[in-house]
């Protein structure tokens, strides 16, 4: 018996992804190998069962396609070192597909969250890691969000499970101290997927695997696995907050429209629900942080239903918060904007200075951004202009660029 | 974050390198070697070589639209003879690679240290928050 394949299979497909992989990598004991196995069964699936039907026991199906891929390793392996006496102990060795599900664990999906945001990974091997073993996305998928060939994803991953492997860390969940102090890091993978999302969502990039609705799943996946961390919580509050404003966020020529500008109807209403009642369930948890604050920032602008509705002394309050919490130089930009709106743009100003002599950030394109701002709502035309333009040189994002030309064009024609 | 990479060469006669052929030899091993560890490491998007400047053209619209087209420019001195296009966590390592492509070898196995342009390719905008 099967079922047709339908717009709800290629997610179920996703979710079995991580629970079949954690199956194998812990019959198999070899959690690199699995994950290439893992991979096969899942495009083997993506070939099949549209045309066949989705199998009644898809999960079952999947894995009993890892463990073959996974026997045929093991005996070419074997071959290869012409160890022939050991062929008929190894393979007697596979078991059955009952045996392996009922060592399932509701836990392999976070063993594997935390196994792929390893600290020894850089940013782009973790995220590249974590999508296909715990998202279940292939890695043409992978390659196509990040716009670089099949065959240069597929080494990065090959790479990154090489790193883990030699990190000799084991298949199992962390230890709860060990735990509490690698999530930041899972967290900070997640939230990168969201914001190379966010990059990617705009012009020519139109095509792209949606990274940012997958960080959402990722994370609401994780938000189960972990439900009292109030941190978790407030990372997907974040993203929803954030996410929710997508289609407001460029006008009909795909150009920027910052945050002020944006025809606030065009929100999505749902997503500002969920994520101020994740907010407030989180909070109210006590242990205030990172994720939430900026949450709790983001739903601050969502609440208001006209611009001028904003509660400005609210935000300058949760970045005084936020500065004492996880201080940073873009922290302490966004405190100065909030902090000009409230008390006016001399006090901004006076503000970013501060920046000026940070190496971090003296040179980056969003402290002249503001900075143009601000002297334009002091009236400083003409240093508006100038700071403007040296914004513009040095960003790295098209639509920003063409943003900050723009409103330095304005000014200049006025 | 991706950079290009472009590799500037003097210009000497026709722009053909003309070294001994053990010296030739030995950088097209080496760009090839540094392409297969770009791939093998997950950083490379492209990599190309362009046609010597013999072959360049320079080509403009004229006032009905056609290709109007230029020749060879003598007075310039260096040219473009390839570029990369990587992927990679910072701009340090994107410095590193050029550095190491940079240094490939010239006649007598000597270090060319070619100037690269490292440019930055522009992306979409980066999340309003952090």
């Amino acid at each position: 018996m099967t079922k047709t394949w339908d717009a709800t299979s290629e997610h179920l497909l996703r979710e079995l992804a991580p629970q079949v992989l954690g199956a194998v990598a812990r019959r198999f004991r070899d959690f690199s190998s699995a994950e290439d196995a893992v991979q096969e069964a899942m495009l083997a699936a993506f070939s099949q069962w549209p045309q066949e039907g989705v199998p009644e026991n898809p999960r079952g199906w999947l894995i009993q396609v890892a463990c073959r891929r996974m026997t045929d390793q093991v005996r070419s392996e074997i071959a290869r070192r012409e160890r022939e006496t050991a062929v008929a102990a190894e393979t007697e060795n596979v078991a059955s597909l009952l045996e392996i599900e009922a060592d399932m664990d509701p836990d392999d999906t976070l063993i594997l969250l935390f196994m792929c945001c390893h600290p020894a990974l850089t940013p782009s091997s973790a995220i590249a890691l974590t999508l296909r073993a715990v998202g279940g996305l292939t890695t043409a998928e992978i390659a196509n969000a990040f716009l670089v060939p099949e065959a240069t994803m597929a080494q990065r991953i090959s790479r990154a499970k090489q790193t883990i492997k030699a990190s000799g860390t084991p298949f199992r969940l962390p230890s709860p101290p060990e735990r509490t102090g690698h999530l930041p890091a899972v967290l900070h993978v997640l939230y990168l997927i969201f914001s190379e999302g966010y990059v990617s969502s705009i012009g020519s990039h139109l095509q792209r695997f949606d990274l940012a609705r997958e960080a959402i799943r990722l994370t609401r996946n994780t938000k189960t696995l972990l439900p009292n961390n109030a941190e978790v919580a407030g990372l997907l509050a974040l993203m929803l907050l954030t996410d929710a404003r997508r289609a407001a966020r460029t006008g009909t020529e795909e150009e920027l429209i910052p945050l002020d500008k944006q025809d606030r109807s065009l929100w999505d209403r749902a997503e500002i629900f969920e994520g101020i009642e994740l907010l407030t369930a989180a909070l109210a948890k006590g242990s205030v942080g990172l994720y939430q604050l900026q949450a709790a920032i983001a739903a601050v602008h969502d609440e208001a239903a006209k611009v001028e509705d904003t509660d400005w002394p609210q935000i300058l309050a949760l970045y005084e918060l936020l500065k004492r919490v996880a201080p940073s130089s873009m922290v302490t930009l966004n405190h100065a904007i909030a902090a000009a709106m409230v008390h006016g743009p001399t006090k901004g100003l006076e503000l970013l200075q501060a920046l000026d002599s940070d190496p971090r950030v003296a040179d980056h394109y969003r402290l002249d951004a503001v900075r143009a701002h601000l002297l334009e709502k002091l009236g400083d035309r003409q240093a508006a202009i100038k700071h403007y333009r040296i914004a513009a040189a040095r960003t790295t994002s098209i639509p920003e660029r063409n943003y900050l030309v723009t409103q330095a064009a304005r000014l200049a024609g006025d | 974050m991706k950079y290009i990479l472009m590799m500037n060469t003097m210009k000497s006669g026709h722009g053909v390198p003309e070294w001994p052929r053990k010296d030739l030899q030995a950088h097209v091993a080496f760009m090839m070697a540094a392409n297969k560890e770009l791939h093998e490491r997950g950083e490379l998007v492209a990599a190309e070589g362009l046609s010597f400047p013999d072959q360049a053209k320079l080509v403009r619209a004229g006032k009905d639209g056609r290709p109007m087209t230029d020749g060879i420019f003598p007075e310039s001195k260096e040219f473009l003879a390839g570029f990369w296009i990587i992927d990679v966590d910072s701009p340090q390592r994107a410095y590193e690679i050029a550095a190491k492509v940079s240094a490939a070898p010239g006649p007598g196995g000597a270090p060319l240290n070619m100037p690269i342009e490292v440019r930055q390719v522009m992306s979409g905008p980066p999340p309003d928050m952090l």
